[in-house]
């Protein structure tokens, strides 16, 4: 189900909006707009819809309109023209009041450059969306607390913004935004201003927050590394305007257009792109459930010549192939444990294009992907190639 | 060549406005010149009724703590007021003091909601900073005549004349407080869903204060140079002293009192900025 949905909106900054807007239609382009009418384009007819749980990346070089159109979303800068749907309700059409009631209660925002009250200590800004509610003193200072010992500052409610790090402002940033308990989380290059391990951690945290919360994220960002590695699908922007929408993949392997494939060229695919990258959910079964019998029929199912295998709590056990469960049918063996493979190839989620390539290229199977011992994805060989390579003609196929 | 037209009556034109805002209104200022005048003689009969030595003492203690538990104002305020009292001018600077007070309190609460006015409105800005710059450069000595037209003689138009005079920094720093907040400070506070009046008290206020404490500082210390300049019109206080010394060439008395309205000044003016600093951390 789609939590926002955007048709048609554009953003014109000036007096002559009318006017800019009918040369749109004509196909003029930003600059020609603004010779001939004095306004600059923000943003020109976006649509698209972000479904609950993802992690929407929007993307583009500065002044590509990210920042107007996330501001359009809930509605910080007024829309020229198009439509804001969050739960059926058109944002750019209604009231003050519920206007401020979705903002409250429905999206919040973390800032690229924090923006904390630098007069209230910690805890005070994590409060500040639920004071801004009304909410009793007592239960906002638990929420906000909560909020705050999610991100990891729980010690830290009796300080002052200035006192902490960029990193962990941002924090406080995050569980101000948190403590309300929005469906979407509004990111405007919430990460741009850290410096790079920091905005790395915190990458990951927010990759894990997003886990068990399972938050709507539209997160912009200027950076493809930063897109690549917590976006499920990313639109690009270029003048305004949404050139391209789809997974990091998509991105990567079919750019849309010469600017998509510019922005894409500057990234070595095999530095930045790591195993959590191109992985895929893979089809397992259960040794505590299953015997060669089902093994076979979910290959059989799926196309695949062999098939991983796990317990209950997704702890990798091995492999079996189509060849040994189907001739452990035939000798009617019900254990798997008799068939089951155990020189897995098993890379991390971190391992780079570079060394997956080397342990793909002898193995006749996908490698694992694991962490402690359990088992996240699995890589195909075919997703390693067409990333490496990076051009149109290698198909990602789904293991 | 430059007599085309007659002179032209502005002259006449203010006498008779001012007559006429006295006519219409003196049902308004009649009342206040009477009340007004009797609640501050009550307010400065009180202050001069405490014994010096306490008020000397209390204002040690409140400098030793705005200025961060050093003990330079605090000795200052002893040695300067004590010598005031040694020079036989207590009662007089209890007056000036009440004076001051009372203009600046005013000062501020009409000056800091025209400031705010002035921040959100670019309408509003435009009329009112012209009105500020004509009330600022006017020379202070041209509000003591309608004040005297109003209110007539004694503090009342003194503390009219003072509000006039020193207000408009208050009303500018309030504005120019508003207008530096950061623009994303602003955002955080709409996108949170604030309405109008919580944006301005939880955010932009709190955020301003020390640029609008620096107005207020501005507007105490015209309005102690006012009140001196309004014993011309019957003030009481310091000034009148420094004014009648003037008249009859006395010097020395001349001089003491106006050492008398520096201490003074000195006083407030490090009690408002140390207040200020405080705020801000
Ligand atoms: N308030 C404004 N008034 C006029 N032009 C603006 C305003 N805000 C942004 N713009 C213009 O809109 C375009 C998009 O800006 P922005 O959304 O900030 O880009 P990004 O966030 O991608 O860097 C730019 O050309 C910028 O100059
Ligand atoms: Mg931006």
């Amino acid at each position: 189900m789609s939590v926002i949905k955007v048709e048609g909106l554009s953003k014109v900054f000036g007096k002559n909006t009318k006017e800019a807007l009918k040369l749109l239609d004509q196909g003029k382009s930003k600059e020609e707009i603004l010779k001939e009418t004095g306004c600059t384009v923000g943003v020109n007819r976006a649509s698209f819809e972000v479904e609950a749980g993802e992690v929407f990346v929007i993307m583009g070089l500065s002044g590509s309109g990210k920042s107007t159109l996330v501001r359009l979303l809930n509605r910080l800068i007024e829309p020229t023209e198009g439509s804001v749907f969050v739960d059926q309700e058109d944002l750019a059409k209604v009231d003050k009041n519920i206007l401020r009631r979705v903002r409250r209660e429905k999206m919040s925002m973390v800032f690229q450059k924090f923006a904390l009250f630098p007069h209230r200590s910690i805890l005070e800004n994590a409060e500040f969306g639920l004071e801004i509610q009304g909410i009793e003193k007592e239960e906002r200072s638990k929420k906000a607390k909560e909020s705050l010992d999610l991100v990891g500052l729980g010690d830290y409610i009796h300080q002052y913004p200035e006192q902490l790090s960029g990193g962990m402002q941002q924090r406080v940033g995050l569980a101000r935004a948190l403590a309300n308990d929005p469906d979407v989380l509004l990111m405007d290059e919430a990460f741009s201003a850290l410096d790079p391990l920091i905005r790395k951690d915190m990458q990951d945290e927010l990759l894990d927050l997003q886990e068990s919360m399972q938050k709507t994220i539209i997160f912009i960002t200027h950076d493809l590394d930063e897109a690549l590695r917590i976006g499920d699908r990313i639109a690009l922007m270029k003048d305004g305007k949404i050139v391209q929408i789809g997974s990091p993949e998509e991105i990567l392997v079919n750019p849309a257009n010469e600017y998509v494939e510019r922005f894409v060229q500057d990234v070595d695919r095999s530095k930045v792109l790591t195993a959590e990258h191109i992985m895929k959910r893979p089809a397992t079964i259960n040794i505590e459930k299953h015997g060669p019998r089902v093994a076979l029929e979910i290959m059989k199912e799926e196309g695949l010549s062999s098939i991983y295998v796990t317990d209950s709590k997704r702890n990798l056990k091995g492999y079996v192939t189509a060849d040994d469960a189907s001739e452990a049918r035939k000798n009617e063996i019900r254990d798997l444990n008799k068939i089951l493979k155990t020189d897995v190839p098993t890379v991390t989620k971190d391992t780079s294009m570079h060394d997956i390539f080397e342990v793909i290229h002898n193995s006749p199977v996908p490698i694992a992907v694991v962490e402690d011992g359990k088992l996240l994805g699995i890589i195909v060989r075919g997703a390693v190639i067409a990333a490496l390579v990076g051009e149109g003609e290698v198909k990602i196929d789904n293991a | 060549m430059l007599d085309f037209i007659a002179k032209i009556p502005i002259a006449e034109f203010i006498e008779w406005l001012t007559d006429q805002i006295t006519d219409t209104f003196s049902f308004l200022f009649n009342p206040i010149k009477n009340q007004f005048g009797d609640f501050m003689e009550w307010v400065a009969d009180s202050l001069s009724a405490i014994p010096p030595i306490i008020v000397i003492i209390i204002v040690a203690a409140l400098a030793f703590w705005v200025s961060g538990k050093k003990f330079g104002l605090a000795a200052f305020s002893i040695v300067g007021l004590w010598l005031i009292y040694n020079q036989g001018f207590w009662e007089e600077l209890m007056f000036t003091l009440t004076l001051v007070i009372i203009s600046s309190v005013l000062s501020v609460i009409i000056g800091v909601p025209f400031g705010i006015l002035m921040s959100k409105s670019k309408t509003a800005e435009n009329i009112i900073t012209p009105i500020l710059d004509f009330m600022q450069t006017m020379p202070a000595f041209v509000y003591l005549i309608p004040a005297v037209a109003f209110f007539s003689i004694g503090m009342v138009p003194g503390v009219f004349a003072s509000l006039i005079f020193a207000t408009p920094p208050t009303v500018r720093f309030t504005n120019l407080g508003i207008r530096q907040v950061s623009k994303e400070l602003v955002e955080a506070s709409e996108a949170f869903g604030s309405t109008g009046s919580q944006k301005l008290f939880k955010v932009e206020l709190p955020m301003a204060k020390s640029t609008i404490m620096a107005g207020i500082n501005q507007t105490v210390m015209l309005s102690l140079s006012m009140v001196v300049i309004a014993s011309m019109i019957g003030a009481p206080g310091l000034g009148r002293e420094v004014l009648s010394a003037l008249q009859r060439a006395q010097v020395g008395t001349g001089f003491v009192a106006g050492i008398g309205i520096v201490i003074l000044a000195i006083i407030i003016d490090r009690f408002t900025q140390n207040l200020n600093t405080k705020n801000a951390n």
